[in-house]
């Protein structure tokens, strides 16, 4: 078959992007072309300033080198732009004369920088900042001259002007607005921004309006005029004030343009389905983006189109900004400088240079201006986001989410202070060098991409703020435009929200979706059967939704959920028997010690959990140890309920207010048994001493003189996150009540995977009280579901076949 | 090079999407997997990253999720998915009115120096 032919007119960053993407999905499809106006393969715009500083070298920053368009067999056109489109006959020609057809056309023409239209534009030495030749350019007049203007007190302009400092120049920035960086930081920020800088030497003229350029007999620009008629001596006029989408080529061939050549939601021309674009030069809903990740985002959108996959919409992106000028860290997102309606939460150290402000509207989040500390700058995004209620967590917010208690990465908290050997990620043992030796090697950009080469930040998450400050720092890239929703897995694009709802709602015949496949075909999965994220993940969601009308599939579920016992890094098990609320018996005792006698068992260990688990059983001999030992499983393999610890209460100790023994137990029974999104884990403590350690449980129960508190939503692992108090009741029967019914919401609403402090921290606690406090017939239905759930639910290490357990994966298949 | 089969099981032993270990004289077990085809694979039930029971995961498309920390290993190949890199041995298969069968050469010398896992 003969290949199409695609052309892509420019040859930067979105669309190189969308071509590597284009290529991993379908590599034969097209003969490709590409024209650069830039005699230089495809490079990293972004670190043009660490080159302009004399940090990196030009070599350094290339992405592709001319050995990649060979690799892929692409005809690439460098040191020519293209000047016409002949769309009826679909050919590109180029200044030069050099022609191209097309079946496809990809326009990646980027941006032009704005040249203020002053009298001495047009002399030597006045540049505006874009591209390798600009930057060349100023290095070279740093070495000849003393006098440089930067004018614009910009992202751009700042950089321009640190870079050309450090090559020995004195340097003034003529803003016109009343503070720098008026378009990302409030004037406080602004202002504090400006003392640092002037601090390492650069000077300012803020508020001032540039009028003319004037230049000297040998026609170079001598010196900057303003408005008021005062000069001031510049050998090199930098042009920093903002940039314009690149439409000129788009609206000569009669291509439609408003602000960006304007696209729909499959990035095509809306004037020429042939003709797609990309990058800063498009359009889309009325925003042509300038930063790295929605750009990206929409060359994975655009590439899929053109391997004629027809999927995948860009819908858009929010974004923040998280810039690093020179050492200084800034973030800002939303709408940070509040308004009227808003109310804003500030913190200020001048002297420590640290800023921050938080805007918020209607209980919300709206905003975010983060100066000097930003690692919160994501937590903060992220909520922004969510869009959700941070009524709760008001007195905590501007303290951070990095100050409730992080472990793992030693209080760590500004990646700029730390060294290449110290460990930026606990859980995956990353330092900070292999993150930047990764992001420099293969090119990352986005966090998503750290996280799959390093693993850095991906277990537990907490160090993610650091990733994205390592991230910035070394690509310049822009981490953060995530899309608004995440998508479960890479088999689809609905997210674990969608995916719920889809499975709750009744299909248009009326029957439910109860099978994995049948979830899959309803909601067009990219894959067969799945993956290993999105399988177990609908397994759960079919069961907590439809309980005894969904059937088990053993087979989507993680090994320790289908072989009832928990994987061992040599690939032996551990078996954690069920002790109801932590008490044992002699009896149980014996059992357990002939079991591990008889099966040579390596390890006995007690739990934190007040249970004892048995480590090194070989496969073949599970099911032998449960029948011997003849407890119920303890499920400390599942994402289910775990333990219910609890202290010995009034029965014997002196203290004691409440029989939490009892209260431990009652609790374990009713809810043994109990799948949910992820582990739970209950305490009861007798007294407010509080020796069962209720405050960092899922459910943690205290018992006082007059009744019981239960406490939700605490976490004693990654990051030590105490619960929340829920309410207090009088009653036992009324504990099982508000703790069932707590469970069942979570069990209903949270995602796969996700524990109740993070369930809690996505809804609030605020949703939770209306749903178990307020609305006592949803409570009581609440708890009326979940034990409908778990009536009747089998024992695994009994009743293998009620709870599907394959019991063939115990023998292996001998070979005689 | 001849092949000399030897009948290992039934498919229908080998749960859809799963897989059934087969325990060798010496050496470690080799993992047999059937996908939601009825196609089955046999690899050396060993992770190429950290030596995991690729038979103990949850198989999808071509694909085994190993159970330790979840590379993805496809069964035809037996190599670890990008950006991950490594390969565990993989082995001949024949299916044959229902049968599936091993090479019994192959049984006897790919990867023999190694004790088989607990598991």
């Amino acid at each position: 078959m003969k290949r199409m032919n695609l052309v892509m007119v420019g040859n930067g960053m979105a669309g190189v992007r969308t071509l590597e993407e284009l290529l991993k999905i379908a590599p034969d499809l097209y003969d490709i072309t590409v024209f650069g106006a830039e005699p230089h393969p495809n490079y990293n715009r972004i670190l043009l300033s660490p080159v302009l500083a004399g940090e990196q070298t030009l070599d350094e920053i290339v992405l592709n080198p001319l050995s990649w368009y060979e690799e892929h067999g692409i005809r690439l056109e460098l040191g020519k732009k293209v000047v016409d489109i002949d769309r009826k006959r679909r050919i590109v020609r180029a200044a030069d004369g050099t022609e191209a057809p097309y079946d496809r056309l990809l326009l990646a023409t980027g941006s032009n920088p704005f040249v203020l239209p002053v009298p001495g534009k047009e002399l030597e030495g006045v540049i505006a900042y874009r591209d390798i030749a600009d930057t060349n350019t100023m290095i070279e007049a740093a070495q000849k001259y003393k006098h440089a203007v930067v004018i614009g007190g910009g992202l751009l302009g700042l950089e321009a002007a640190n870079g050309l400092m450090r090559r020995g120049m004195q340097v003034t920035v003529v803003h016109i607005m009343p503070w720098l960086m008026e378009r990302q930081l409030d004037d406080a920020a602004g202002k504090l921004l400006q003392k640092s800088l002037e601090e390492r030497g650069l000077k300012f003229m803020i508020g001032a309006q540039t009028q003319a350029l004037v230049g000297g007999k040998d026609g170079r620009v001598m010196a900057v005029q303003f408005k008021d008629g005062t000069e001031i001596p510049a050998d090199l006029v930098v042009m920093a004030a903002g940039i314009r989408p690149n439409t000129e080529l788009a609206e000569k061939v009669g291509l439609h343009c408003n602000r960006g050549i304007v696209v729909t939601d499959t990035m095509q021309t809306i004037t020429d389905p042939r003709i797609y674009s990309v990058g800063e030069c498009a359009a889309h809903r009325g925003i042509a983006y300038g930063l790295v990740a929605p750009l990206f985002e929409q060359g994975k959108v655009c590439a899929t189109h053109l391997a004629q996959f027809g999927i995948g919409r860009y819908t858009g992106s929010q974004t923040s900004t998280k810039l690093k000028v020179t050492g200084i860290d800034l973030f800002s997102a939303g709408d940070f400088m509040g308004g009227k309606d808003c109310e804003e939460i500030v913190m200020s150290d001048p002297y420590g240079g640290v800023y921050k402000k938080l805007v918020i509207r209607d209980d919300k989040l709206v905003g975010a201006c983060l100066y000097g500390d930003t690692v919160d700058g994501s937590w903060y995004f992220k909520l922004l986001r969510e869009g959700r209620s941070v009524h709760d967590i008001r007195d905590k917010l501007m303290f951070g989410e990095s100050n409730i208690g992080d472990t793992g990465h030693e209080g760590h908290h500004k990646a700029a202070a730390m060294a290449d050997t110290d460990e930026v990620c606990g859980c995956n043992g990353v330092t900070k060098g292999a993150i930047c030796k990764a992001i420099k090697d293969k090119g990352l950009f986005t966090l998503d991409e750290v996280r799959k080469h390093t693993k850095a930040s991906g277990s537990c998450g907490s160090c993610t703020g650091l990733v994205e400050q390592i991230l910035m720092a070394t690509a310049g890239g822009d981490y953060s435009a995530t899309p608004k929703k995440k998508a479960m897995c890479g088999c689809t694009d609905f997210s674990h929200e969608e995916v719920r709802q889809a499975i709750r709602r009744p299909l248009a015949d009326g029957s439910r979706l109860l099978t994995i496949d049948g979830v899959y075909r309803a909601l067009e999965w990219r894959t067969p059967n799945g993956c290993a994220s999105c399988r177990p993940a609908i397994n759960y969601y079919l069961l907590s939704t439809w309980p005894k009308e969904a059937k088990d599939d053993p087979q989507s579920r993680f090994i320790n959920e289908r072989s009832h016992a928990n994987i061992q890094k040599d690939g032996t098990y551990s078996v954690v028997p069920r002790m109801w609320g932590g008490e044992t018996t002699a009896d149980e005792l014996r059992r357990i010690a002939d079991a591990v006698d008889k099966y040579r068992i390596p390890t006995v260990k007690v739990t934190g959990g007040q249970r004892i688990d048995l480590l090194g059983v070989k496969k073949e001999d599970l099911v032998g140890v449960w029948r011997d030992i003849g407890m119920p499983s303890g499920h400390a393999y599942a994402k289910a309920l775990r333990t219910v610890k609890t202290c010995v209460g009034s029965e014997w100790c002196r203290f004691g207010t409440q029989d939490s023994t009892q209260m431990g137990k009652d609790l374990e029974r009713a809810l043994w048994r109990m799948y949910a999104p992820h582990k739970v884990k209950l305490a009861v403590s007798g007294c407010p001493r509080n020796c069962a350690e209720s405050g960092i449980k899922d459910v943690g129960v205290i018992g006082v003189d007059s009744g019981w508190e239960i406490h939700v939503a605490g976490n004693g692992g990654i990051k030590t996150e105490v619960a929340q108090f829920l309410c207090k009741v009088k009653t036992a029967a009324e504990v099982l009540e508000y703790s069932g019914a707590f469970l069942q919401l979570y069990r209903e609403e949270g995602w796969y995977l996700e524990r109740t402090v993070h369930y809690v921290g996505r809804v609030g606690l605020d949703h939770v009280k209306k749903r178990i406090l307020d609305d006592h017939a949803g409570r009581k239905a609440l708890w009326e579901r979940l034990q409908f759930s778990l009536d009747g639910e089998p024992d695994p290490w009994f009743e293998h076949d009620k709870a599907t357990v394959d019991t063939r994966q115990f023998i292996p298949v001998g070979v005689a | 090079m001849k092949h000399v089969w030897k009948a290992i099981c039934h498919v229908e032993d080998i749960p859809v999407l799963g897989a059934r270990r087969v325990a060798r004289q010496c050496g470690t077990d080799v993992a047999v997997f059937r996908n939601a085809q009825d196609k089955v694979f046999a690899l050396l039930d060993r992770c190429p990253h950290k030596g995991g029971p690729l038979s103990q995961g949850i198989v999808f498309g071509e694909s085994v999720a190993c159970p330790l920390h979840n590379w993805t290993i496809g069964l035809d190949d037996g190599c670890a998915k990008a950006p991950d890199a490594g390969c565990t041995p993989r082995f001949s298969v024949k299916v044959e009115n229902g049968l599936v069968h091993l090479d019994l050469e192959e049984l006897n010398s790919i990867a023999l120096d190694e004790a088989r896992a607990a598991a």
